[in-house]
């Protein structure tokens, strides 16, 4: 485990890389806040990244809603969700990887459901261009991905999740070899769509939750579904999914940057980015 | 498509003020979910556009859910068991953002509605 990132997965974030706008008056100064993140992420690459996301009604449907799913795929093709598929490189699963992730998870009472074919929508692809804006032909790493419900009503607590983070960092630690893993915790901040409270930003909350993610996710695992929505609104639960990165750090982690902007197209959006120190500490110098 | 089309006489913030999307919703809106969901998929785009009417009717949509459909009642939609991720879908078939959503639920112009965002966004006691 070597650093976790926190960021938002807001379609027009991708959009904005995608149709070259990220230097437009709109979007520069949240591209802006992003760059000493980028620049740090460049020189710390890891060989896999767990991406904690949700799928927005793309790979899965109402048919369907697993509350914690692991990708166990090869590799991922990247989703039409109705308006054409991002111009960006398919994904390179690490099947090992997930493997051991969901027969650890499982033997931690986490009941998993596993995806052998996923496409994977913004939620996935959008964390990425932040860590990665140009990637190329490939994406500099491979990838798990673990879904989150956070759509449908009820989601699983924050205090699950975390919990579900840290059994997720136990499995990172056991995974033989010396792959070097980051774990993304994406979606969340203030997040309100429909209804009369679209439009809805609390930065005196998103603010709380971004210092409190470091050093006290104590308190922010005790909040109830209920305060999430309350407080960022019925999507901004999605903050649950940071949650879930937290946890699968140790608990020496010192934060490398963090950024916070309002808008991205209807809701606030943030980036965290941490050092995991425990790995550091017990590496070759 | 107007840009705007809001035919009934009610404001459109009468909206509920979360719309979670709760197990209730989802056997309400299956239908239209479906529908929605099968959006993704470019020749469903086109054939929905071709004839909407039918697609509806090959969904299995209820009366209500279909005229919500035809007529763009995105408020409407979400009464009827849509999920904001699903009716975006549709949404964006007609090139309308989110923002302009935005706006719709809140009885506002999609230009009103960014301006409004890009000042900080609304606050709720």
């Amino acid at each position: 485990m070597t650093w976790g990132l926190a960021t938002s997965h807001v379609p027009s974030i991708g959009a904005a890389m995608d149709h070259g706008k990220t230097g437009d008056p709109y979007w520069k100064p949240l591209f802006d806040g992003y760059a000493p993140a980028r620049a740090w992420m460049a020189e710390h690459t890891p060989d896999v990244a767990v991406v904690i996301y949700n799928d927005h009604a793309n790979a899965l449907s109402t048919d369907l809603m697993p509350t914690f799913a692991v990708g166990t795929a090869e590799s991922y093709d990247v989703a039409d969700e109705g308006w054409g598929p991002r111009p960006v490189p398919r994904v390179v699963g690490a099947p090992h990887l997930s493997e051991h992730l969901v027969r650890e998870l499982l033997d931690s009472s986490f009941d998993i459901t596993t995806c052998s074919q996923l496409e994977v929508d913004h939620g996935l692809t959008v964390p990425l261009s932040v860590y990665c804006p140009n990637p190329g032909p490939a994406w500099p790493c491979a990838v798990v991905p673990v879904l989150v419900n956070v759509i449908q009503y009820p989601q699983p607590t924050a205090a699950r999740c975390y919990e579900f983070g840290q059994a997720i960092g136990r499995a990172i630690g056991t995974f033989p070899g010396d792959d070097r893993v980051a774990v993304f915790g994406t979606g969340g901040m203030s997040h309100q769509l429909a209804g009369a409270r679209a439009g809805l930003i609390n930065e005196e909350f998103d603010r709380r939750f971004l210092a409190a993610i470091e050093d006290d996710p104590e308190s922010l695992a005790a909040l109830s579904r209920e305060d999430y929505v309350r407080e960022a609104g019925t999507e901004g639960i999605e903050l649950i999914m940071w949650l879930v990165m937290r946890g699968a750090m140790s608990g020496n982690i010192a934060r490398i940057h963090d950024t916070y902007h309002v808008p991205a197209s209807n809701t606030a959006a943030a980036l965290a980015l941490f050092q995991d120190l425990g790995d550091t500490e017990s590496a070759p110098a | 498509m107007a840009d705007t089309p809001d035919t009934s006489a009610e404001p459109r913030t009468n909206a509920r003020d979360n719309y979670l999307f709760d197990l209730a919703h989802n056997r309400q809106g299956q239908a239209l979910n479906r529908l929605c969901g099968s959006l993704m998929r470019a020749e469903n785009r086109e054939r929905f556009k071709a004839d909407e009417e039918a697609y509806c009717d090959a969904y299995g949509l209820s009366a209500a859910q279909k005229q919500a459909v035809l007529q763009r009642d995105w408020t409407g939609m979400l009464d009827l068991g849509g999920s904001i991720f699903y009716t975006f879908k549709l949404a964006m078939l007609d090139q309308k953002s989110m923002q302009y959503l935005g706006g719709v639920f809140t009885g506002m112009t999609t230009e009103e509605f960014a301006e409004t965002m890009r000042s900080g966004g609304r606050r709720f006691g």
